[in-house]
């Protein structure tokens, strides 16, 4: 009896033990991620803020080996592509949205559209680069900021199809139905009544899609390319923020390396703030 | 009298209206309709425009291109399978790591951590996914690769290093830049969308089940590796081959540490080239010909690639979905 007891002693020791170990290292894993986060916004801030002056926002990029400049062009160029990416992917995005959870109940089409965007979503942003090349640049010879519009669209336009799926099917059936009852077409009931009372959904979800285009690069190096000069002409090259970090990084030049690391803090803040604030609009729609 | 006669002849007016809307009914489905083909459309024009402008160069070479080491720029010789080597290898670096790293942290959002703090947490988590790949390639190279040439590097050769068989994996020269320092920063930037995948099937885990377990005196421990695990096998799966699927197609962060070179050797610490950072370096220098069909070739293999991975990651998901509509 004694020696049962014993044994279940030594049982529950371990069992504690394991416990404990892998308690531990999961805490470990934790605190591991938590210190990425902060190494990188540290150094992000540490070397941006250096980099960061009033020259930054007035000035455009430096020729090779000449003193000063800032991003001015860059800045605009950026805002440009990401404002026109907007502008095309939300109208598209919506719609399909709406297709999906309004008539996607029980069609085949709905359901593979609904694979294909999940596909999209993660596609290698790089391979879209390749395309809008092969689709648009090659066809007009030359590279241009609408090129790069209809990269980052690609890119966008699943993010706000799901997330506007989503959040259109959060809308209570008993709304629509209250809708029909009173002799509503389809359409109006889409539009004036579940899109409306998902409005804040909408909106998250074409902020979490300018968060995401406004970060990458790979889709622009082929597209809208670069431009040393301040240009608000949507046909040519185009100075975007992303290319310009990728380029100064990689350079010999310190001046440009520091102009890198301004510009990479501009982008984390851009990024970062707007996945904040679409985290509080849908918040805000959640508790109201 | 009066009902039944509103209600067999409607106006004319009422007629027209509801014409009208019919209409317009049907234009409404039309258009979204035609929006959300669209979508399907974009994803058959990258694949057919993908091929015709890899046509060349696989004419040229044939399949032997995705085994061939050549790629010579200067004699037109092109083969892929030193960058598929390196987005395979980086790639699986990245998931060695990150898998069990991010596995950890699920568990410590889900199981461990004090209410107050899981929101926070849970949302500095997310915040790490969202920052651009492009800062996680600056990172690694500015911050990473010096310290990982300086301190990690001799480690790893003085202990790893000298394991029979295993040694030449960590031989070479401590550059810092590498395949093994590619592997690293992927690693650090999927962790994050994997950790939070996880963590959103562990939460499906029905809570009696769980209590269950604790109920009959199962440790936290225990519950997470017989409860949680296997009824959130399939999920988990999924979220690995989610992450997976964003290193294969990684751009920005492995440009930059990589090396880019176009060298096939057994050490991890050498510079070697994946698929999307030969495509960011010699696309825009590009000849039109062998040379610029050759990067469409391999830009063909990596959307294969990560399309193949992806939509196992969907299914896997997309089943455990269907399993918590069924239970809850």
């Amino acid at each position: 009896m004694n020696n049962t007891s014993n044994i279940d002693q030594a049982v529950f020791a371990k069992r504690k033990r394991a416990n404990k170990i892998g308690l531990s290292l999961s805490m470990g894993a934790m605190v591991l991620g938590m210190i990425f986060l902060f190494w990188i916004l540290s150094v992000l801030l540490f070397k941006g803020f250096s980099a960061i002056d009033f020259n930054l926002f007035t000035q455009s990029t430096p020729a090779p080996g000449s003193e000063g400049g800032g991003l001015a062009n860059a800045i605009v160029g950026s805002l440009l592509l990401v404002g026109t990416c907007t502008l095309i992917s939300t109208p598209i995005g919506v719609l399909a949205g709406l297709y999906l959870s309004e008539y996607g109940d029980r069609s085949r089409v709905a359901a593979i559209t609904r694979f294909v965007t999940d596909i999209m979503l993660s596609a290698p942003s790089i391979v879209i680069g390749l395309f809008v090349y092969a689709f648009v640049v090659a066809q007009v010879r030359h590279f241009s900021g609408w090129a790069g519009t209809v990269a980052l669209a690609l890119i966008a336009i699943p993010v706000v199809v799901r997330t506007t799926e989503n959040m259109l099917r959060l809308v209570p059936g008993s709304l629509r139905e209250a809708a029909y009852a009173l002799g509503t077409p389809k359409w109006k009931v889409a539009f004036m009544i579940t899109l409306r009372a998902a409005q804040s959904g909408v909106m998250t979800g074409i902020l979490l899609a300018l968060a995401r285009v406004s970060g990458e690069t790979a889709p622009l190096l082929f597209t809208a390319l670069n431009n040393q000069f301040f240009s608000t002409n949507m046909n040519a090259p185009m100075a975007n923020l992303p290319v310009v970090i990728f380029q100064f990084a990689m350079s010999p030049y310190d001046n440009w390396v520091d102009l890198a690391w301004g510009g990479a803090l501009l982008i984390t803040f851009a990024v970062l703030g707007l996945n904040i604030l679409a985290r509080v609009v849908f918040r805000e729609k959640v508790q109201g | 009298m009066d009902i039944t006669q509103s209600h067999s002849a409607p106006t004319p007016q009422a007629l027209k209206i509801a014409k009208l809307q019919r209409i317009q009914d049907f234009l409404f489905h039309g258009i979204t309709q035609f929006f959300a083909l669209s979508v399907l459309i974009a994803l058959l024009g990258i694949l057919i425009s993908l091929v015709i402008n890899a046509w060349p160069a696989l004419h040229t070479f044939g399949l032997g291109f995705f085994f061939s080491q050549e790629w010579d720029v200067v004699n037109g010789e092109f083969g892929g399978l030193i960058a598929i080597y390196g987005t395979v290898v980086t790639s699986l670096i990245a998931l060695l790591i990150a898998v069990p790293l991010s596995f950890g942290i699920a568990v410590f959002l889900t199981e461990l951590c004090p209410g107050p703090l899981r929101r926070p947490l849970g949302t500095a988590v997310e915040l790490l996914a969202a920052v651009p790949s492009i800062i996680y390639g600056m990172f690694g190279l500015f911050i990473f690769a010096p310290l990982f040439a300086e301190y990690i590097q001799p480690a790893l050769a003085a202990t790893l290093g000298q394991v029979p068989g295993l040694g030449i994996l960590f031989s070479g020269a401590f550059n810092g830049i590498g395949i093994l320092c590619a592997g690293l920063i992927l690693a650090m930037m999927i962790l994050p969308f994997i950790a939070s995948v996880m963590r959103d099937v562990f939460e499906i885990v029905p809570p009696v089940l769980k209590e269950s377990a604790y109920g009959i005196g199962c440790t936290t421990w225990e519950v997470v590796k017989n409860v949680v695990l296997p009824y959130t096998k399939a999920g988990v799966i999924g979220g690995v081959m989610l992450g997976l699927g964003r290193a294969l197609g990684e751009t920005m962060a492995v440009t930059f540490v990589i090396g880019n070179a176009h060298r096939l050797s057994a050490s991890l610490f050498s510079p070697g080239t994946s698929i999307a950072s030969t495509l960011a370096n010699e696309f825009g220098e590009a000849e039109a010909g062998n040379h610029l069909s050759s990067l469409f070739a391999l830009g063909l293999a990596l959307f294969i690639i990560t399309f193949v991975v992806l939509a196992c990651a969907k299914w896997m998901l997309n089943n455990m979905e269907k399993k918590q509509g069924l239970k809850t």
